[in-house]
């Protein structure tokens, strides 16, 4: 799988209540969710989002909070993947559940507005704004199964059970 | 090789010895939603075909983040809950009963040894009674829900052990403030956290709930205190590691060194001695959470504001961590002492430290909470500034109207 796109960086610890404010977080409409994303973080985010666009942080991205819906909130607003040069567990764990495709890249150095392309299949990101390319940490084979699958709905409802490999 | 408490536990759940960063696929104990999680995992749950949940004895639904229902849509979602309850006869906490992870634990719904999985990144509260809990999102909540297993990477285990005793005026959050300030926002991702040693051992449940929930705090997937000296009404499996097990880190810290701790905006581990912000001034204070709305840490604010009146530009909200322990705080005259000194109760639930309602700041106040994450806009505005502390040092501070340092207390009565 391939995801092209540009980006919108942002820095280190960008915890769930800045991705998606608890006040906003209980409802099923998704539109709901994509009206506040970041917006306290950056206001502006909302208006300068483009359907296909990628996110991209530094450290610890999605600390906090277990809410599914903050990567609802970013997928539902357009965003297409997420890059960072590490996650928060849950919020991985719930990126790759709704099939909003995440990759940690420890030592990308990608500037706000790059056009970049992740190949999620070979672990890798390609920066075509700056010629430079980074490696990503490998996921484990349930994962890598469950994103193939565009989330953990589908794999359940395909496999009926977890599958280690 | 000899293994670590969450080693042991994992492997009980797989059916198979396991150690660090195996993946393996675990039977789960029981499993919990609230109303942020629960209206998008009984989603996912009938979008992969579920019809009946894997065990309805051991599926808990709770109606706390936003409760009472502050708007037509909430309203709504909890709803969706009753009917989702009902329907498949699996038990429902309504408004006003008490905040997840404080429910769990007192009615027994997980017990040592036991592995929870919770929608909620609080979950990792249960890991004070020697459980393996630890939070999930509303789908992976759904995949156990249909299946009773999850899979997961066993985590390495960071040891901290606390020597020698807690100075007066100072309280496990202190404690677990000065940790997660420590350790970092980030230290513990991914891994568990085993806290053990002398000081705990004379701590209360209610103590030991306090220290596990901020796990999360520091990224952890499960902390563990401890059992020795725990007092449950059952007997216990006392879980112990092997001596030879195999450690990530082992951290010591000298409790008898503690100060009153504080974080300071805008994250849970910019903690600092309450020494260098006394004096800030203090709009609106909070006890509640799962983190410190117990009955000890209403008897602590009790003892400070007993026979006097908060500062008044303070407002001062608590919300006590269930029904049970406003029924307590009720018998033995704790909210008597509270109300009278101008503290204001609002039904059991997560509204003010979650920023749903019932004490959302105003723009350039500052709160003192005894919560436990004061990220930015977390209580609802994103221009208040959030600072976290015990319940003696928020009960202080609403007194004088200002961060005030409770190791200082006795002195003050005696000047005054």
């Amino acid at each position: 799988m391939i995801v092209k796109g540009r980006t919108h960086l942002y820095g280190d610890n960008i915890d769930t209540d800045r991705i998606i404010p608890g006040k906003y977080t209980k409802t099923l409409d998704m539109s709901d969710l994509a009206n506040h994303v970041l917006e306290d973080l950056d206001p502006e985010f909302r208006t300068k989002v483009k359907q296909g666009d990628i996110l991209v942080a530094g450290d610890n991205f999605g600390c906090g909070s277990s809410r599914e819906q903050a990567p609802l909130a970013l997928q539902a607003a357009g965003i297409s993947a997420v890059v960072a040069q590490s996650f928060a567990r849950i919020f991985f764990r719930n990126a790759i559940n709704i099939g909003l495709p995440v990759i940690e890249a420890p030592d990308h150095t990608i500037a706000d507005g790059d056009d970049i392309e992740i190949d999620f299949s070979e672990g890798n990101i390609t920066n075509a704004s700056r010629q430079e390319q980074y490696q990503g940490t490998q996921m484990p084979d349930v994962m890598i199964n469950i994103l193939a699958a565009d989330g953990l709905v589908n794999f359940l409802k395909e496999n009926g059970k977890y599958e280690l490999s | 090789m000899g293994q670590t408490i969450i080693e042991k536990i994992i492997s009980k759940h797989a059916g198979k010895p396991v150690i660090k960063n195996e993946i393996a696929i675990v039977s789960v104990d029981g499993v919990m939603a609230s109303d942020t999680t629960a209206p998008l995992a009984i989603k996912a749950f009938r979008e992969m075909g579920g019809k009946k949940v894997w065990d309805s004895d051991k599926a808990f639904l709770v109606i706390d983040h936003a409760s009472p229902a502050p708007n037509e849509r909430i309203a709504n979602l909890h709803s969706m809950m009753r009917d989702f309850a009902n329907e498949q006869g699996i038990k429902l906490y309504d408004v006003g009963e008490g905040i997840c992870h404080q429910l769990m634990v007192e009615n027994g719904h997980v017990k040592p040894g036991q592995l929870f999985l919770g929608a909620d990144s609080h979950t990792c509260t249960y890991g004070a009674l020697g459980a393996f809990a630890t939070g999930v999102g509303s789908t992976d909540l759904a995949g156990t829900m249909l299946t009773g297993k999850t899979w997961l990477k066993v985590p390495a285990t960071i040891k901290i052990i606390f020597e020698g005793r807690f100075p007066q005026g100072t309280s496990a959050k202190d404690l677990i403030l000065h940790v997660v300030g420590m350790v970092g926002i980030e230290g513990a991702t991914y891994k568990a956290v085993e806290f053990t040693g002398p000081a705990l051992e004379d701590l209360s449940l209610s103590s030991r709930m306090t220290i596990a929930n901020m796990t999360i705090e520091m990224g952890g997937k499960a902390g563990f205190v401890d059992t020795t000296g725990l007092e449950l009404p059952y007997s216990f499996e006392d879980i112990k590691p092997d001596a030879d097990a195999v450690y990530e880190k082992v951290i010591t810290v000298d409790v008898s060194a503690l100060q009153p701790t504080v974080a300071v905006p805008h994250s849970p581990d910019n903690v600092a001695p309450i020494q260098d912000v006394v004096g800030t001034p203090i709009h609106q204070a909070f006890i509640g959470s799962c983190t410190n709305g117990r009955l000890e840490d209403l008897h602590a604010a009790a003892e400070i504001l007993k026979g006097k009146k908060i500062h008044e530009q303070v407002r001062f909200i608590i919300g006590p961590a269930s029904q049970e322990v406003f029924n307590e705080a009720l018998s033995d005259g704790t909210v008597e002492i509270l109300s009278k000194a101008g503290v204001k109760f609002i039904p059991s639930g997560c509204g003010p430290c979650v920023g749903t309602h019932q004490g959302i700041p105003g723009k350039g106040e500052n709160v003192i909470s005894a919560t436990n994450r004061n990220f930015q806009g977390r209580m609802g505005n994103r221009d208040s500034q959030i600072y976290l502390g015990s319940p003696a040092t928020v009960a202080l501070s609403a007194l004088h109207g200002k961060i005030t340092d409770p190791s200082t207390l006795h002195k003050e009565e005696i000047l005054i």
